[in-house]
């Protein structure tokens, strides 16, 4: 006994020791150091963008300064009254919201299908529509210029909706089937017991179980439909314009209105703010879309 | 190795805790000792893991201290500590081999490389992993997954306890057993402390000598499981172990009676006067469903009660019946005659506990 | 999980196919078509495999492959182990891990061509943050002129913009390995490194998987963030596949070659993807026999 009493006492000398060289507040001041880095790489350049829309043309031509030193609210004023600058929010806000639903609504029970029923060709097809994702847009661009045109819908936000159905629809499927699979099949079977139909379940009870997973695949369609302008671009004249597209207005025969240039793309920044902010608990543990 | 001994220990989650019911764990002492085979027994929430996670370090106690031995280790941490810890959900390293699994531990504290296998295989011997040395750990069955994490703890000589969260949770019934069994063996074998978490009080009498049965943040009573049947110290644990628990009556005393809605039933006059002398009106009268003794015929110890129902359980049955409005079970043997309508009933005087503020009274030297 | 067989699943599935039938198999057959035939006007004439041979040997074609493989292979390399790493130091609860969640998604919601914009007027040598910067610390940094400095420009560009996807994926993770391994780590001695290589790393490699898949298909499409900032030069050196072949399509009308080009490059990404695919099932299957619960 009073040797390993000894052997153990000595031990835990050694590990106090190595506890001393390996100081865990040192590491944790050492990742907030690095972690905060990656912060201002992140945030430099979007600072960067913030701060010029608030300076004067001529403050920003003539010389470097880091803060705005007159405040200027004349680009945002310019861009808020002027229906064919801020049109395009509206037109881009559209398009989007209108794919989510479109894509949420058929891609539910496919991927509902696809996570908990065997049918012919249920794997092919699923491969075949992550193909879609995997379908570069300047692939399709004259081919979808061609087929909107002759169906008398270029320049109406559908189209775009549509063009966007793509790679969200596949996306949406994906992402669904994920968490949808993590979901025991055991609850579907009690629901029919109990005597629910089946679209009675889905709606109650199953789709209240996937919350998150909802929200995580609102947040990647609003993401994609969002960031995408070489179809919306490509699909739209004057009507149904996005806001990336009217943005080139700004370079001018005189050169590019930076100030107005920088206030038109923070005012892009501010719909994701919100976005992410409204599913910030989601992402915490959904964005591993119930893969881990 | 070591005597674990908690001495004033208290633990809350809430920094600003000041009402009794803020503590995972009120205050307590208590000594584990060397070399003991113990449980700690008691339902849901009821601080048994807070405990646990105390005694290896991943918990610090928000008052008291915790000592191995004489040394204090409040502040060290579980590799400090040198605890083996085994969880509810087996924790294997996926990407490493069985083999790898169990060496890991021993290429940590920087064990002489050649001294590894014989001690990896001395293990994987004891816990019959040998046929799958050499497979992930990831391809494993649920209870081989959960011999490995034991078999982490138990390859390193210098462990001071092993300690079990609920570690049989996730392992088929027949298994279970095998593996209890096991336990017992390494115990024998190692001459270990472990102390192992249950909410099963079967586990818990098979495995341990001793049983710690923790209600509400507090080890009510600590006793091998014989005491803990035949004399539990509180009303919970004669509640909560045997099956059906306990039976409980809310009564008055006199010097020779307890006192229940009219009736008159004799107890040990040593009880009945601690339970007099404590000056409270929170005493209850405890009896086993096995110690009632059943009359075929009326006699004059008997009461003559009303039954409720016979239920049969196999090997024996439980009668149900009232007593003063109260429903009370008794068990009856097999070779037993099942009454009908009216039953005579006694209470052995020696099994007649009696209970203040909840507490078992009287005959401490007994 | 066991799949009940039951074909009127794809009573379910068919609302699904329409509609990404329609924006995926009609325009796909357009091109299709147009790969295999030469168009003058409103005249049409078949014309085989010609045009796909002329794109496999276009060398300016081949040349932009190169470049598009070098740099999803660069990005690759910076953000999985990058994007990891954030994912490790950032905090795990509380408001701050909030407030740096959203900070860290805030990129991805950046319209693609804004991210061409930001960057555009953040590394200008006459108004930029970075511009001025470097040339205030002595090094002639041009992006109109020099190929290193717009190559490495696009490629940080690239990092900023996306390793927050690679790190909210190992992030999110993270989150899902429970406490007890950590805590049996610690009773192991298992060291920092260890902790990282056989805990941490093991329970990512789906969500890895997922990272690198999604990385390098869009990478391979990258579009309107360079085309923003350098426009694709200067030369050609970040003129990238999707670039090209806009170009070539809807520039210079050149209906046949540029389908052509477009079926090559789909299956190119195909063929990357389908080794990923084929990775991602055999993980799976692995994980459904191994773990019962």
């Amino acid at each position: 006994m009073t040797t390993s009493n000894h052997y153990s006492t000595s031990q835990t000398t050694t590990f106090v020791k190595r506890k001393l060289r390996n100081n865990p507040s040192a590491q944790r001041w050492r990742q907030r150091f690095f972690l905060g880095l990656f912060l201002i790489f992140l945030l430099l350049p979007i600072y960067w963008l913030v701060s010029m829309s608030f300076k004067t043309n001529t403050e920003i031509l003539s010389g470097f300064s880091l803060f705005p030193k007159s405040l200027t609210f004349d680009s945002y004023i310019e861009i808020l009254t002027d229906p064919s600058w801020y049109m395009g929010y509206v037109n881009s806000l559209l398009y989007v919201v209108t794919n989510m639903l479109i894509s949420i609504l058929v891609a539910l029970p496919a991927a509902y299908a696809f996570s908990r029923y065997r049918f012919i060709g249920d794997k092919h097809l699923f491969f075949w529509l992550l193909t879609n994702l995997m379908a570069p847009p300047a692939v399709f661009l004259l081919p979808y210029f061609q087929l909107y045109y002759s169906v008398g819908l270029f320049d109406t936000h559908i189209a775009v909706a549509l063009a966007h159905c793509l790679f969200n629809i596949p996306l949406a499927v994906w992402i669904l089937e994920g968490f949808m699979s993590g979901v025991p099949k055991e609850v579907d079977e009690t629901a029919y017991i109990d005597g629910y139909s089946f679209p009675r379940f889905f709606v109650r009870v199953f789709i209240p179980m996937i919350r998150s997973g909802i929200g995580v695949t609102l947040f990647f369609l609003f993401m994609f439909s969002w960031v995408e302008l070489l179809l919306a671009r490509t699909l739209t004249a004057t009507d149904a314009q996005p806001i990336g597209a009217i943005m080139t207005r700004t370079r001018g025969a005189s050169g590019i209105d930076w100030s107005l240039l920088a206030a038109a793309g923070t005012l892009t920044i501010l719909p994701g703010v919100m976005v992410v902010y409204f599913v910030r608990n989601y992402i915490a543990k959904g964005f591993a879309l119930g893969r881990t | 190795m070591a005597e674990i001994i908690l001495r004033s220990l208290a633990h809350t989650y809430d920094a600003k805790a000041g009402a009794d019911s803020d503590y995972a764990i009120r205050q307590m002492d208590h000594v584990w000792h060397q070399g003991g085979a113990y449980a700690l027994l008691g339902p849901s929430g009821c601080g048994k893991s807070t405990m646990l996670n105390i005694i290896s370090g991943l918990l610090s106690p928000s008052e008291g201290e915790v000592l191995f031995d004489t040394e204090r280790v409040n502040e060290l941490s579980p590799e400090e500590r040198n605890i083996a810890q085994v969880f509810q959900f087996p924790v294997v390293y996926d990407t490493m081999t069985v083999y790898d699994n169990l060496a890991f531990p021993l290429k940590n504290i920087g064990m002489a490389k050649h001294l590894i296998p014989a001690k990896v295989h001395e293990v994987a011997d004891i816990l019959e992993l040998t046929s799958v040395l050499h497979r992930k750990a990831k391809n494993l069955s649920a209870d081989e997954k959960q011999k490995v994490s034991m078999g982490r703890g138990l390859v390193r000589d210098d462990v001071s306890a092993i300690l079990f969260d609920e570690p049989l949770t996730v392992i088929d019934p027949q298994l279970k057993w095998k593996l209890r069994r096991k336990l017992k063996q390494i115990h024998e074998r190692f001459n270990i402390t472990m102390i192992y978490v249950t909410h099963d009080q079967l586990e818990a009498s098979t495995f341990a000598e001793k049983i710690a049965v923790m209600y509400d943040g507090q080890i009510v009573q600590f006793g091998t499981p014989r005491e803990l049947f035949e004399r539990p110290a509180h009303t919970f644990v004669g509640f909560f172990i045997g099956s059906p628990g306990m039976n409980f009556l809310e009564v008055t005393v006199d010097e020779h009676n307890v006192h229940f809605s009219g009736l008159r039933i004799p107890a040990n006059p040593r009880r009945l006067q601690s339970a007099i002398a404590s000056g409270s009106s929170n005493i209850k009268a405890g009896i086993r469903p096995e110690f009632i003794h059943v009359w075929d015929e009326p006699n004059d110890e008997a009461f003559e009660v009303e039954v409720q129902d016979v239920e049969d359980l196999g090997t024996y049955r439980i009668l149900s019946f009232y007593l003063g409005g109260q429903i009370v079970r008794a068990r009856l043997n097999e070779d037993q005659n099942i009454p009908s309508q009216k039953a005579y009933v006694s209470f052995p005087e020696q099994w007649l506990n009696i209970y203040v503020d909840e507490y078992r009274v009287g005959d401490d030297d007994e | 999980m066991n799949k009940v067989e039951n074909n009127k699943a794809w009573f379910l599935v068919l609302p699904m196919l329409l509609l990404v039938a329609f924006s995926a198999i009609i325009p796909l057959m357009t091109v299709v078509n147009y790969s295999v035939q030469d168009i003058l006007g409103s005249s049409a004439y078949f014309v085989g495999t010609e045009w796909f041979k002329d794109i496999l040997n276009d060398s300016q074609l081949q040349q932009a492959l190169i470049r598009q493989f070098i740099f999803s292979f660069t990005i690759l390399a910076i953000e999985v182990p990058l994007g990891i790493g954030v994912a490790l130091m950032m905090p795990k609860k509380g408001w701050r891990a909030s407030l740096i969640l959203i900070l860290v998604t805030l990129p991805l919601l950046v319209p693609w061509n804004v991210v061409g914009t930001i960057w555009l007027i953040f590394t200008r040598t006459d108004i930029g943050l970075a511009g001025v910067g470097l040339r205030e610390l002595g090094y002639a940094y041009n992006i109109t002129r020099n190929d290193g400095d717009a190559w490495v420009t696009i490629v940080l560009m690239d990092v900023w913009h996306w390793t927050p996807l690679v790190a909210l994926l190992c992030y999110s993770g993270l989150q899902a390995i429970p406490q007890a391994y950590y805590q049996a780590a610690r009773i192991d001695r298992a060291s920092r490194w260890a902790i990282f290589r056989y805990i941490q790393l093991p329970k990512l490699s789906n969500v890895l998987v997922i990272g690198v898949l999604l990385r390098f298909m869009h990478s391979f499409m990258i579009y309107a963030e360079p085309f923003v900032l350098t426009g694709g030069g200067p030369g050609s050196s970040t003129t990238f596949l999707s670039q090209t072949l806009t170009t070539m399509a809807i520039g210079q009308q050149d209906l046949g070659p540029s389908a052509a080009f477009s079926i090559i490059y789909f299956l190119i990404i195909l063929a990357v993807c389908y080794c990923f695919y084929v990775a991602i099932l055999n993980m799976g299957r692995d994980k459904n026999t191994s773990q019962p619960r």
